[in-house]
């Protein structure tokens, strides 16, 4: 919970100023460094004798977009669960953000910045979308039970100051329409834009999107795509994501992953990835 | 045609974030605050004792339990037993320290059962749903026990039973034989506007909206940064406080004094009985849940009467008690099928309606 982190959007929109005249390009105008956010190094994750991962590296920079692809069952989203803490790995280790640590929990993973979306949506069902998404600020809220108590002075304020930042997402994702209607009434798109959303609010360093265009129609998944694009270009938000859709990853991210049976295969640009004998065979098959 | 918002705009997030946003909501709040003020001063004695009182302290209990149930998603059936702890610690301290005044005492009585709470909601960090039901029956059990075979708790008494000593608000008798009702009245529903008020406050902020993150999605709570342990020993502390305070009312203002078996399990179901009809996560449907399983046992009890006297047939008093029984169990069928989620969600239907009536939408 460093203070450090907690970069505001004013300081976002300044970044997108600055970087805008280099070029109109998606990737030209993205502040990319070659810094290592997280790295993940020699991570085996077996549930007994099932092996889900066995000895995966490989790192994630500050401010790129990076694909986790796969066929099914390769470990992709056991590969997100061990970097948000939900799973611990058997062996090797995940070091973000510098700090290695044994055995995080999930809310200590949010707290260090890191936040995440389902492949099926994990809204707060009975909750409106702006619950939902003032929920996404809880770690950011400070006030004690006393000002929760009264609901007054402190508590109003803060109530208010969240607020704002949550209707700039809700601008930001253009969903202002259903801002009070019950998330379980929405339709799956707009659900998972919601669910997008509601990350957005923990104002993450590293965003994980577990299969975002999942179950989308051409329309939607384009909107999708811009709304990630812009999250990691307005925002700086660094974003790993597992897609299904070659197409979608290919143009999106900067560098790609691709697990087969719980075992890198290839890592590397779209293009590289793409010409890959490995990745190729793991998708069509090889004939024996 | 009263029932509108045309011309009320909301200019800010303070506005909008307001438990009732609408003039005529509060309106009618205020309304019905005042109608209950003038009930004590122009109520009957019945009206006070045997219908306002009690529906009060239901209501207070079942909102008590609705923050653990239907704001945490929760299941507890100790109810019965947590209010039991609010009432036997009130009887503790009042007899301890009679010179503080008994209304502080009912208060503080809520973080005993509080504290009690907290300890048997510690398995609900590992179980779930039925099992940890079951977890919180053994609570029920054992504190109704615990207030039987532990004679320190009521101050070794031959007769077991605790009872009310006489005590005074500004100069009034408030609790005790002397006590009359319209006193007990106003006390206890200043005492349950106040506590109805904080338990707004609460689940309309971060707390509530923690709470029921966790009892919709557990895991995406958990990823957002909510710590499952605070969020669900909170609601349990904060549950049982209301319930407890609920308890020391029950036996201090409206019964005068108990025994360990009104705080038995049925006690339990009885509350959770008017959530489930009320409406599980709302506040209002506390209300409305208390109201209709405790007073319209009542009702039909006054009216059974009238509508077959005319007929010519003397009911017994055992025929009208059978045939209330039997009224209220088919009404409360007939409400869970018609309207599963309860009366609270009966009444926003028909607020909604009303605002766009005459015109179906």
């Amino acid at each position: 919970m460093s203070a450090d982190h907690a970069h505001s959007f004013a300081a976002a929109d300044a970044l997108e100023e600055t970087a805008a005249p280099a070029g109109g390009g998606a990737p030209a105008a993205r502040a990319r460094s070659d810094e290592v956010l997280l790295s993940v190094e020699n991570v085996s994750l077996g549930f007994g004798g099932v092996k889900a991962l066995t000895d995966v590296s490989f790192d994630i920079r500050k401010g790129e977009i990076r694909a986790i692809i796969g066929p099914n069952g390769a470990g992709k989203t056991s590969m997100l669960n061990c970097i948000n803490g939900f799973y611990h790995p058997t062996e090797g280790r995940i070091t973000f953000k510098g700090q290695t640590r044994p055995k995080m929990r999930p809310h200590e993973a949010a707290a260090g910045g890191i936040a995440r979306t389902f492949q099926n949506v994990a809204l707060f069902k009975g909750m409106s979308t702006l619950d939902n998404i003032m929920t996404g600020r809880s770690l950011k809220m400070r006030t004690n039970v006393f000002w929760q108590l009264v609901r007054f002075g402190p508590a109003t304020r803060e109530e208010v100051e969240h607020r704002r930042k949550v209707e700039d997402i809700i601008d930001f994702l253009q969903i202002q329409h259903i801002r009070k209607t019950p998330v379980g009434k929405l339709p799956y798109g707009l659900q998972k834009r919601v669910e997008l959303g509601r990350a957005l609010a923990m104002e993450p360093e590293l965003l994980l999107l577990d299969e975002p265009m999942a179950g989308m129609n051409l329309e939607e998944k384009e909107d999708m795509s811009r709304f990630i694009l812009d999250v990691n270009q307005e925002f700086g938000t660094t974003i790993a994501l597992i897609e299904h859709d070659m197409g979608v990853v290919m143009d999106l991210s900067d560098r790609v992953v691709v697990l087969e049976y719980g075992r890198k295969i290839a890592d590397g640009t779209p293009d590289e990835v793409k010409a890959n004998q490995a990745v190729i065979d793991a998708y069509l098959g090889v004939p024996h | 045609m009263i029932y509108r918002e045309a011309g009320q705009y909301k200019t800010s997030y303070e506005a909008d974030r307001a438990v009732f946003p609408l003039r005529q909501d509060r309106i009618g709040i205020a309304l019905i605050i005042v109608a209950a003020y003038a009930a004590g001063v122009f109520g009957s004695d019945f009206l006070l004792q045997a219908v306002l009182i009690p529906f009060l302290i239901f209501s207070l209990a079942a909102i008590g339990l609705n923050i653990l149930v239907g704001y945490a998603g929760l299941l507890s059936l100790g109810t019965g037993a947590f209010m039991g702890v609010g009432a036997y610690a009130c009887y503790k301290l009042m007899t301890a320290f009679p010179e503080v005044n008994v209304v502080v005492w009912i208060l503080m009585s809520g973080f005993f059962s509080a504290a009690v709470g907290v300890f048997f909601g510690l398995p609900s960090l590992r179980i779930k749903g039925f099992y940890l039901a079951v977890a919180t029956l053994a609570a029920q059990f054992f504190l109704q026990w615990s207030f039987n075979r532990i004679p320190w708790l009521y101050n070794y008494n031959i007769s077991g039973a605790i009872e009310a000593p006489l005590s005074t608000l500004f100069g009034v008798p408030i609790t005790g034989a002397t006590a009359t009702s319209e006193a007990r009245y106003f006390v206890v529903l200043t005492l349950v506007i106040g506590l109805t008020w904080l338990a707004s406050n609460l689940v309309h902020g971060r707390i509530g909206r923690q709470w029921m993150a966790i009892r919709d999605m557990d895991i995406a709570a958990e990823l957002i940064g909510i710590r499952p342990l605070t969020a669900k020993l909170m609601a349990f502390a904060c549950s049982s406080y209301f319930v407890g305070v609920a308890g020391a009312m029950m036996v201090f203002l409206w019964y005068g004094g108990a025994e360990y078996n009104v705080f038995n399990i049925d006690q339990s179901f009885f509350i959770l009985f008017m959530i489930i009809i009320g409406g599980l996560g709302s506040l209002i449907g506390s209300f409305m849940g208390a109201a209709l399983i405790f007073m319209l046992p009542i009702g039909l009890g006054i009216v059974l009467p009238a509508i077959t006297e005319p007929f010519g047939l003397t009911v017994g008093a055992a025929t009208i008690e059978h045939l209330r029984f039997m009224i209220v169990g088919a009404l409360i069928i007939f409400f869970l099928i018609v309207e599963p989620h309860g009366l609270a969600r009966l009444w926003q239907i028909g607020k909604q309606k009303l605002r766009v009536w005459p015109f179906p939408y």
